[in-house]
Parts: structure tokens; sequence; C-alpha cells
């Protein structure tokens, strides 16, 4: 399709680069700060209603640059959510300071836009420079808060750890660029095989090195050593949006690469991923169990959820595929909403260590309740969502006969239940020495019940995600 | 269908919780009067499945069935056959009766009583649904109030008890999880239908396998030596009624796992695990009966009693024969009644006492002349004399497993011999001997306690005395089992 007639799929896109500029002006013109956070909200909110139309067609926009398929309408309307809770939490919040605040509501409507693009191309280059961008981004808003020097030093190894995976991913696409002569990913498997079995080495050594620079953002071990300072270093509500956005479109992205791409080598990247999976799990599990902050202890969980999620991707079955894209829909509430929990304690209590949460059962019910419930979810306790995700995610390995995989990932999941039940037990366990109350602040509570009906919701009801999930991957099978 | 009864049993409670959490949380009278009102309408729920219960149809009563996600093919699928209905007459009359022995709570009541209902829907709901997903999900949500029941209101070591109860079950269901999942893809047509893949012959090897993987989430509920070490901890540290709980109920789930899922879905894996089964019955039942006899924790020595009388229900399924399996399945309501007035005769004396130490005490019967009655009569029943319902379970159990294991059932009497050594010693350390005078001035039972074990005691002796009370709606089912087994 020509420019002119893709604008016509582009209109979240274009809603949402209208508000950048719009909101970074109003900022200028001195617009008081909560106002700037609603009307990124209402431009969210706006940036999904122009979906029209049939949302499971598949139309190739800007000259082939950019897909609009299944799963890029996904990507759409989680970015309302993935960035949508924690602009939302911020607004009331003090972990972001007020003066920034501006900055902070551009600097993730930004980031919604190009994850919306990293979720639409299949183009080497367009993945490049759209998964550039959300990195660029991400570092900058992981040190925005200038004083704080943790979240400064955060900032710096995010940095430095990423460039190097961006320089690793990027030697991998000109090795693929080389031997096959393009950058569309559609065209790869018959370039490839053209080029016969002497260059098969080539080709995997490519392929290996995309895994490793991907492997990067989606914390996936061994490369996953930056995730927990950055996460821990991060402003809670910026720890919250890394953990789930640019970790679900790394999946995305890198399923896409995998399937479209590398078909062929199927056997070697799916042997290679359950091993990859074992060890992220594992990893992720072994090191959270011995952490006495809450923030580190989600972050090491998050390493090992993506190990999870990697069971899915190595099966890459139709069941596996489900289980990736539902894994992400469910960790996308469920684990944003322990963040912003996490959040709204540190807010009153200066500290995420495992102490500030003794006695919240008294002090706060109602968040001790949620942060149990997102818990537990994490945790794959039915009836809430993680329980469906992990279901999905223990289905794909069993179904395709990856025994060894499924009974690794089952130990881990233990292991999980024991550090999840740590902060449980903190909160209604242990007698805290403080007995006042924690202040409510209505639009964090707000953000936190919205992510609380995501993680029942679909616990008790999946089916719709299911249908959703489905309708996406059949638009995507017809490329 | 016009009144879903069985949905009704499963949810009232959850509608009871939330009744509980919408009231103020000084109000704990209203509080007590919701939680018990709820339970005592389950109980009469309870008691009208039973008159609607068909004592001829060996299957599955009452159904209902509705798709709940197309996408799986998962039903919500409720039902009842002469397999569970014993289970749910039990956990409704133990939750009636523990939630009366929950008065005594002081402490966070609203919580309290607000986990307690959401575990009776557990239960329920795990003994009613025949929908393998649906099952471990209620599976699963007994977990979690029972975790905050053990660890909030608990003894001294309430925390660790709690978090190794959670985490031993949890390990358990995960490859319960696997085993199930195995299930359902390797089965045709896919279904979590539990009643559907009785009619899938799998294939021999693959019986094993999924056989095992549900018996470690099967085993480490019942416990099964040597999954049992969670179990002392768990029920020394839980507060009394929920002791009663654990022990009359939750042990059950998992014995009731090989009756509903492991042996009508995996017969061959059944038979070809079965004298494994029983060597693991005997040293459980060998195994408990000699630790309980060197405890001076009277919970601890009726925790390990629990392993050592659960060891028998083992015993009864390893024969794969109808009067084993009936035993097995009688043994399971024995011992749960039983246990379950053991534990609140413990929890009455450690209320007053404020120990649990036998060797403290002395001298009772003439202190607190009921309790010694009721002690007594319940120690019998537990050590299995004849005329009570511990003795006609175990013999059946006895007779069944003999033709077929000699040996074993013969190294299992000793586990009588001993029940009837650690029950006397105990009854002689509480009851007898010189009265101790920091004791003089105990009282003797209240109302509130007669009632709670009044009733548990007549069960006892009604089936002890005319068993086919409750073999007439046992037998058919087991009938049918045993044909499938065979």
């Amino acid at each position: 399709m020509d420019p002119i007639a893709s604008l016509a799929y582009f209109k979240p896109e274009l809603i949402l680069i209208a508000a950048v500029f719009v909101i970074l002006t109003l900022d200028l013109a001195g617009l008081s700060k909560p106002w700037l956070g609603y009307l990124s909200i209402a431009a969210l909110i706006g940036s999904v209603a122009s979906l029209s139309g049939n949302l499971f067609d598949t139309h190739w926009l800007f000259f082939n640059l950019m897909i609009y398929d299944g799963f890029s309408v996904l990507i759409q309307i989680l970015v309302l959510f993935m960035v949508g809770l924690p602009i939302l939490a911020t607004i009331g919040s003090t972990l972001i300071h007020e003066r920034q605040k501006g900055e902070f509501y551009v600097m993730m409507l930004a980031l919604a836009l190009l994850l919306i693009i990293m979720g639409s191309t299949t183009h080497l280059l367009m993945i490049f420079l759209a998964t550039e961008a959300v990195s660029l981004s991400s570092y900058l808003l992981v040190g925005s808060q200038k004083f704080n020097k943790k979240a400064s030093e955060a900032s710096l190894k995010y940095l430095l750890y990423g460039a190097v995976a961006t320089a690793v991913l990027v030697f991998g696409m000109s090795l693929l660029y080389g031997l096959s002569g393009t950058l569309a990913l559609t065209e790869m498997p018959i370039r490839l095989a053209k080029l016969g079995p002497q260059a098969q080495g080539a080709v995997l050594t490519a392929m290996v090195l995309m895994l490793v620079g991907f492997g990067f953002k989606i914390s996936m071990a061994p490369f996953h050593m930056w995730a927990p300072d950055v996460y821990e270093g991060a402003p809670t509500p910026v720890a919250g949006f890394l953990t789930v956005a640019p970790k679900a479109l790394g999946f995305l992205v890198l399923f896409r690469v995998l399937t479209i791409a590398f078909p062929v080598q199927y056997h070697e990247w799916s042997a290679l991923l359950v091993i990859l999976s074992m060890l992220t799990m594992t990893i992720g599990n072994v090191f959270a169990v011995s952490q006495n902050n809450v923030k580190r202890i989600l972050a090491y969980s998050s390493v090992a959820q993506a190990g999870y999620i990697l069971m899915g991707l190595a099966a890459s079955s139709e069941v596996g595929v489900y289980a990736v894209f539902i894994y992400l829909i469910t960790y996308l509430f469920t684990n944003l909403g322990a963040f912003l929990v996490v959040g709204i304690v540190e807010q009153s209590e200066g500290s995420n260590l495992l102490e500030a949460y003794q006695g919240l059962s008294k002090r706060n019910p109602f968040l001790a309740m949620t942060l149990t419930i997102f818990l537990l979810s994490l945790a794959g306790i039915p009836p809430l969502a993680g329980f469906i995700a992990k279901w999905f995610v223990f289905a794909s390995a069993i179904h395709i006969g990856f025994i060894s995989l499924a009974v690794v990932a089952a130990v881990n999941s233990a292991i999980a239940g024991f550090y999840y039940f740590k902060i449980v037990k903190a909160m209604y366990l242990s007698p805290g020495d403080k007995e006042s109350p924690i202040r409510k602040n209505h639009l964090a509570f707000t953000a936190v019940l919205i992510a609380l009906a995501g993680t029942i919701l679909i616990g008790i009801l999946p089916s719709p995600v299911i249908v959703f999930v489905q309708h996406a991957f059949m638009s995507f099978r017809t490329l | 269908m016009n009144f879903p009864i069985l949905t009704w049993l499963v949810f009232l409670p959850l509608l009871g919780m939330l009744a509980v959490m919408l009231t103020p949380k000084q109000n704990e009278k209203l509080i007590k009067q919701i939680a018990t009102v709820v339970s005592a309408l389950l109980f009469l729920l309870s008691l009208k499945v039973l008159m609607a219960f068909n004592l001829h149809d060996g299957g599955i009563q009452l159904a209902e069935k509705v798709m709940w996600i197309p996408q799986l093919n998962v039903h919500y699928y409720l039902g009842i056959d002469g397999i569970s209905l014993p289970m749910v007459v039990l956990t409704a009359l133990l939750s009636l009766l523990a939630c009366v022995a929950s008065y005594g709570i002081k402490d966070r009541v609203k919580e309290y009583f607000a986990l307690y209902l959401l575990l009776e829907t557990g239960m329920l709901g795990t003994f009613l649904a025949l929908d393998l997903f649906l099952f471990y999900v209620f599976w699963e949500v007994v977990l979690v109030p029972m975790y905050f029941l053990i660890g909030i209101w608990g003894g001294p070591r309430k925390e660790y008890a709690a978090i190794k109860f959670f985490l031993y079950t949890l390990a358990g269901s995960l490859f319960m999880l696997l085993g199930i999942l195995a299930i359902y893809f390797t089965s045709t047509p896919q279904t979590f239908d539990m009643i559907a893949l009785r009619q899938n012959n799998f294939a021999a090897g693959f019986q094993h396998i999924v056989f095992l993987a549900l018996f470690l989430g099967f085993a480490i509920k019942v416990p099964i030596w040597p999954f049992h070490t969670w179990l002392p901890d768990a029920h020394v540290e839980a507060p009394t009624p929920i002791s009663v709980i654990l022990a009359g109920v939750l042990l059950k789930m998992g014995t009731y796992g090989f009756f509903r899922i492991s042996y009508p879905i995996l017969p061959e894996g059944a038979h070809w695990f079965a004298p494994w089964m029983g060597i693991l019955a005997a040293i459980g039942i060998i195994y408990g009966g000699f630790v309980a006899l060197a405890q001076t924790d009277f919970k601890k020595l009726v925790a390990y009693s629990s392993v050592s009388h659960m060891g028998f229900v083992l015993l009864g399924l390893a024969s794969c024969s109808a009067m084993g399996m009936n035993g097995a399945l009688l043994q399971m309501f024995s011992h749960g009644v039983l246990t379950g007035a053991l534990f609140l005769l413990v929890g009455a004396l450690y209320d007053r006492a404020h120990t649990r130490d036998l060797s403290a005490f002395g001298g009772l019967g003439a202190v607190m002349k009921v309790y010694a009655g009721i002690l007594i009569f319940v120690s019998m029943g537990s050590l299995g004399l004849p005329g009570l319902s511990g003795f006609v379970a175990e013999f059946m159990i006895l007779l069944g497993t003999f033709k077929i294991y000699p040996v074993i059932t013969g190294l299992s009497c000793i586990g009588i011999l001993l029940a009837a050594c650690y029950m006397l010693y105990t009854v002689q350390r509480v009851l007898l001997g010189k009265v101790n005078p920091k004791w003089e001035k105990l009282t003797d039972m209240t109302g509130r306690e007669i009632f709670t074990l009044a009733p548990l005691m007549i069960v006892t002796l009604a089936i002890g005395v005319y068993p086919i009370l409750i073999l007439k709606f046992m037998t058919p089912a087991i009938t049918a089992l045993v044909g499938l087994l065979s």
C-alpha cells in the first residue's frame, strides 16, 4: 500500500504523534501537571477508539515497511494499559518529581507510539529503528529522576548493557542482510534456502546473534544481568512499565523474526530456546528467593516469568503461540498491578524493603489484599489470570512433548511460590511496628483497580482473550 | 434440574464470604452468625442431596453441566455419586461443627470467617467437580485460605508450618497439573470430562507415567509416607477447628483423587502401581503407629495416628477389590469423623490447661468426667473397637486385601495393635493415675463443646453397629469402579 492509502490504518499512531506535540507545547505553556496527565490518557483512549473496521484483516502499509495484522491490533490495545496505568498512577504520586511530570507524560506517549510501531513491522530496518527508539526512551525514563543516584546508576547500567546488545543485534541483522540481500523478513526463507548448505552456518550465526540481541530486551538469561538493578533503581511506575512493555514487544518481535524468517531452522532455535527457557526461569527464581527488597523480588520474578513465556515460544505450535500472547496479556495486568501497589507503599513508607510491608493487612487491608491477589496470580493460583497463562505454557510444553521442560517449570513454580509468599507473610503474618493507615491516593487506586479487574476477570472468563489471540494468530498465518 | 443444588452447595459459602466481608469488623457476633447459618444451611443441603440420591444408581447423579471455556473444552461440570456423597456429607458436617468450634477465635474474627467460608467452597468444589480443569481450580483454591488460617491463627511455629504446607501441596499439584494436561492432549476427543475420559483406553506406558504424576499430587495431600513431613507441623500449629478440617477433610481430598481420577481413568496404571501402593501403605501404617507411640504432644500423636489410619485407606485402594475399596471409602469417612473428634478433644484440653504435654496430665478422669467419657469413646473408635465405625472400615480393608497381598496385610495388622497401644497409653496418661493438683480446678465440657462432639459420636456408633446405613450409598459406585478396573 502506498503512504497515502496507508494513513487510513495509521490513525492511532497519528493521534499519538499529535498528542506528543500538543502536550509538550501545553507543558511549556504552563498547563497544570494533572491536566497534562489526563490529556495523555485521553490521547491513549482516543488512539484505541480510532481502531475501526475488521480488526483482523491483514494490510501492508508504507510500501511493506509496516504491517497491520491481528497482533499489531493486540499491541495497540495493550499499549493503552501498559502506558495508561503508569500515567494514571503517577498523576497524584510523588515518585516522579512534580516538575518533571510533563516530560514524563510526553516520554510515555512517545513510547506508546514507538511500541506500536515496533509491534507492527516485519522489516529489519524498521525493527531495528523501533527497538532502538524504545530502548533509548527507556534509558531516559529510568534516569529521569536525575537527583536520585540509584536511578542514574541504573540508567547508565541499562544504557551500557543495551548498547552491547544492540551491537550484537545489528551484527546479526547485517549478516542476515548480507546473506539474503533483503530486509523484509517475509522474503527471508526463500532467499536463505537458495544459499545452499554451505551457508547454513552463517545463517545460524546471524540467527543466534539476533536472539542474543532480543534476549537482552526480554531479560532472558544469561543476558538478564541488568534487569534487577534497573528495575530496582528506576522510579517504580517506570519499573512496572519496563517489566511489561518492552518485554512484551521484545517477545512479539522475536516471535515474528523466528517464525517468519527462520521456519526452516525451527529445530535449532527451538532446542536453544528450551535450554534458555529452563536457565532463565531457574536463575530468576533461585535469585529471587534470597532478596528482601520487594522491588528486587519482583524484578527477579519478572526474569523467571520471561522463562515461562519462552516455553511457549520454544514450542511455537499453535498452543505455544497462544501461550506466549495469553501470558503476555495476563502478565501485563498482574505484574503492572503489583508494581502499582509497590509504588503506593513506597510513596508512603519511603522504602521497598519487606519490613515496610509488615502489618500492611491492618494498615490498609485493600492494598494488602490486592497485592496478595497479584502475587497469587503470578504464582499461577486459580482462578486468577496467571493460572490461565501458566496453564497455556504448560500445555504447550506437554503438547509438543517437552516433558523435561515442563517438569523443570513445575519445580520452578513451586520455588516461586516461596518468595511470593514471603511478601504475603510480611503483610499478613508479621506484626508491624506502625499502626497508622496508609493515605489513599484515588487515581493510583483506580489504576490498581483496573489491573485487579483484568487479573480476576481474565481468570474467571478467559474466553474473550483466547478468542482474540486465536483471531490474531489466524490473521498472522495468512501472511 | 430446576434447582441447581450442587451449585448452591459449592457457592453458598462464597456468598457467605462476601456477606462477611461487607460486615463491619467490630460486629463479631453478626460475622459468627453469618458463618454458622451458612454452614448449617450447607449441612441441610447435603442432607437434601442424601435424600434425593438414588441408591440403585452407581453412576453420576444430579449432574449440572455448562460450557465454561469453549476454546479449551472446559465445562463447569458438577455431579455426585456414591464416592463423593459420603465426602460431601462429611465435609458439610465437619464444616458446621468446626465453625461452632471456631467461636473461641478472638483475633481478626472477620478475616478468619471469610477465609473459613472460602475454604468450604474449595473443599466442596473439589468433591463435586467432574471436570479436571474445574477440579484443579478448586483443589488449588483450598490452599490459599488454609495457608492463612494456619499462618495467622496458628501456634508458635505457624509461619513455618503454613508455608511448608503450602509449598508441599503446591509442588505436588503442579505435577498433577502436568498429568492432567497429558491426559487431555492424549484423549480423543480432547476433553477434561472425567466421565468421558473413562472411555479412553490409554497406552500402558502412558498410564504408568501419568499415574505417577497424579500420584505425586495426591500422595502429598494424603499424605503417604515419605511425603508426610508437612502434616505433623501443620496439624500441631493449626488452631483446633482448622486441624479438624485439615485431618477430617483435606487429607481425604488426596485419597478421593485416586477414587475419582487415577483409578477410573488410568486402570492399567492403578494395577501396575498397586503393589507399591500396598507397600507404601504398610510402611505408613506401621511407621505412623510407632511414631505416634513415641509422642508426648497430644496433638502430634493424633497427627501421626492420621498417617497410620490413612495408610489403611491406601491399603484398601491397593487391593483393587470391591471389599477393600468399600472399606477404604468407609475408612475415609470414619477417620474424618473420629480424628475430627479427637482434635476437638485435644483443643478442649488445651483451652483449659494451655499445654498438650501428655506427661503433664494425669487423673483428669476424676476432674472432667464428661470429657473422660467422650475421650474414651472416641479413642475406642480410633483403635478399632468392634461396634464403632473404625473397626468396620479396617476389617473390610483387611478382608479385601488379604487374598491379594497376604504378607502386606499381615504386617499392616501390626498397625491395629499399635493403635491400641498409643490410644490406651494416651487415655492412661491423661485420665488415669493421681490427680495433678495443678489441674484440680479444670472445668468440664461446656454445652457448646458437647454439641460439637455429640454428632460425631452418634455417627461413629451408628455406622459401627449398622454399617449398611452408609455402605448402601457407596456400594453401587464402588462396584462400577471395580468394573472399570478389571
